[in-house]
């Protein structure tokens, strides 16, 4: 199988600073600001960034973790239902300029999704997008990111692998692989 | 996996324990949605459910409709006091009839035994069993298990009694099958009269003594005299019942240790149940209530997200 290595450990860490810093220029003292990481693999990009960005702000912003599994729109169109996450939400986005959080941007109907279910927790006053990687040319749905660490170019034929160290994997590292024909 | 390995709710009996482990971790998501500020989403958008109930219910017909109405169904309701059935229709009938205005779901109550496998057999839609006469109430014992597991974490080698009518008891059938096949130890107590024959069988301890039977578990599920379902009298009288089997404040005092007390309503206070141990901080009766709403809405979109 193909497989194209598009961000190394180095670079990925690199990306999480300039996110830091990019979000301390953009939200000042964090004031009215929470984070929220979209389950299940944007919680793992924002348990990377939300010490780092405590470190580098000085400041601790609020941040908790988004499932949108009840708010998908292929309910009844896929063969069986998706399982759940947890959704750890201790605040009210009342109000509060919100950055969702998730490491790879494809069709936006996860983002559109989260965005259904964000709304259960009050009305924000502003919505952020962060992404790890921006898949370019493959969107459905009228939805960019504020923030993003790299944007490539691909096809539907292929997917884009995040691994993370933490998760037991070798290293931090972003693939770009050929799905399996069947 | 995230799939039930049937299309229909009927009994605990037809269920792995997979299954039943994916409807407690489906519930513990939809626990955290009917706590939100907006306690609705939108899953059942498209779904018309009918809660079509041959017998009386509040508290479980009540549960079954904010469940479908928290996943935003179209939800419509049918009694048989008020219906066709008096006028000599056939269940299925009555149920084809229902079908045929595009439901996609029936949630059913019914007197006797095996009515919804009866119904699953010969209609299209997703049937639930919202009790069968004293056969399952499969439902019951999911947020019974749910409760319990919630409150000591695990189901594993805990020990539950069952205390009271388990004759006529479709609760205790039903959290039988289920509690067992998480891996906890069962225990029924009540008279011999009406412990039904041979419920050793099931592989559960009987015992005729509360006291021993409340020394010996973690949880006490005490269910409650069905005296609508007691066509002979099976014990002397309501306060001879009550003297030798109710659970009261002095006899939870005179135990070593702290149990869980659970009842899956409605109480007769007084009787099975004294009010100071009712209201009291052992008991999560009011936490079963709110925990049925969330075990319902997962048995609900865990079965309705299969694509017919």
């Amino acid at each position: 199988m193909q497989k194209r290595l598009v961000l190394d450990q180095e670079q990925i860490g690199i990306i999480i600073q300039r996110f830091c810093h990019q979000l301390i220029e953009n939200h000042h003292n964090f004031e009215n600001t929470v984070l929220l990481g979209l389950q299940p693999r944007g919680v793992i990009l924002l348990d990377h960034l939300a010490p780092v960005l405590e470190r580098i702000s000085g400041k601790k912003v609020p941040f908790g973790y988004l499932d949108a599994t009840f708010h998908r729109d292929d309910f009844r169109r896929r063969d069986f239902p998706l399982k759940a996450n947890e959704t750890k939400i201790d605040f009210l986005v009342e109000g509060k300029s919100v950055i969702l959080v998730d490491d790879v941007l494809y069709k936006g109907r996860s983002v559109r999704a989260a965005m259904d279910a964000m709304i259960a927790f009050g009305r924000p006053q502003k919505v952020e997008l962060m992404v790890l990687v921006d898949r370019k040319l493959t969107r459905d749905y009228p939805i960019m990111p504020d923030y993003f660490g790299i944007r490539v170019n691909t096809l539907e034929s292929q997917y884009v692998v995040v691994e993370w160290e933490s998760q037991g994997q070798e290293k931090d590292a972003v693939w770009i692989t050929e799905k399996v024909k069947n | 996996m995230s799939q039930l390995s049937s299309r229909h709710l009927l009994g605990i009996k037809d269920l792995s324990p997979t299954d039943i482990q994916l409807i407690l971790d489906t519930a513990e998501n939809f626990k955290e949605v009917i706590n939100r500020p907006i306690k609705k989403v939108p899953s059942l958008r498209d779904i018309t459910i009918a809660n079509v109930f041959f017998e009386n219910s509040t508290r479980t017909r009540l549960s079954f409709e904010l469940a479908e109405k928290r996943l935003s169904a179209d939800v419509i309701n049918f009694s048989s006091s008020n219906s066709s059935v008096k006028k000599g229709e056939t269940l299925v009938d009555t149920v084809n009839n229902i079908l045929s205005m595009k439901v996609d779901m029936v949630v059913m109550r019914h007197s006797s035994p095996g009515a919804p496998h009866f119904l699953a057999r010969n209609v299209k839609a997703n049937i639930v069993n919202a009790g069968d006469g004293t056969h399952e109430h499969p439902t019951q014992a999911l947020l019974d298990a749910y409760s319990i597991r919630e409150k000591l974490g695990t189901l594993e080698g805990k020990k539950v009694a069952i205390i009271g009518d388990i004759l006529h008891s479709r609760v205790a059938l039903s959290n039988i099958f289920c509690l067992q096949k998480m891996g906890a130890e069962v225990m029924v107590c009540g008279p011999i009269t009406l412990l039904p024959k041979h419920i050793e069988s099931l592989g559960v301890k009987v015992e005729l003594d509360v006291k021993k039977a409340l020394e010996w578990c973690d949880v006490a599920n005490v269910l409650r005299i069905q005296l609508e379902r007691q066509q002979i009298k099976y014990f002397p009288s309501l306060r001879e019942y009550s003297l030798y089997y109710g659970i009261n404040k002095k006899l939870l005092d005179q135990l070593n240790k702290e149990i869980v007390i659970m009842h899956p309503g409605p109480i007769n206070r007084g009787v099975e149940l004294s009010s100071d141990v009712a209201d009291s901080e052992h008991s999560i009766i009011l936490e079963q209530v709110q925990n049925g709403v969330a075990v319902r809405m997962a048995v609900l979109y865990l079965l309705a997200g299969v694509r017919n």
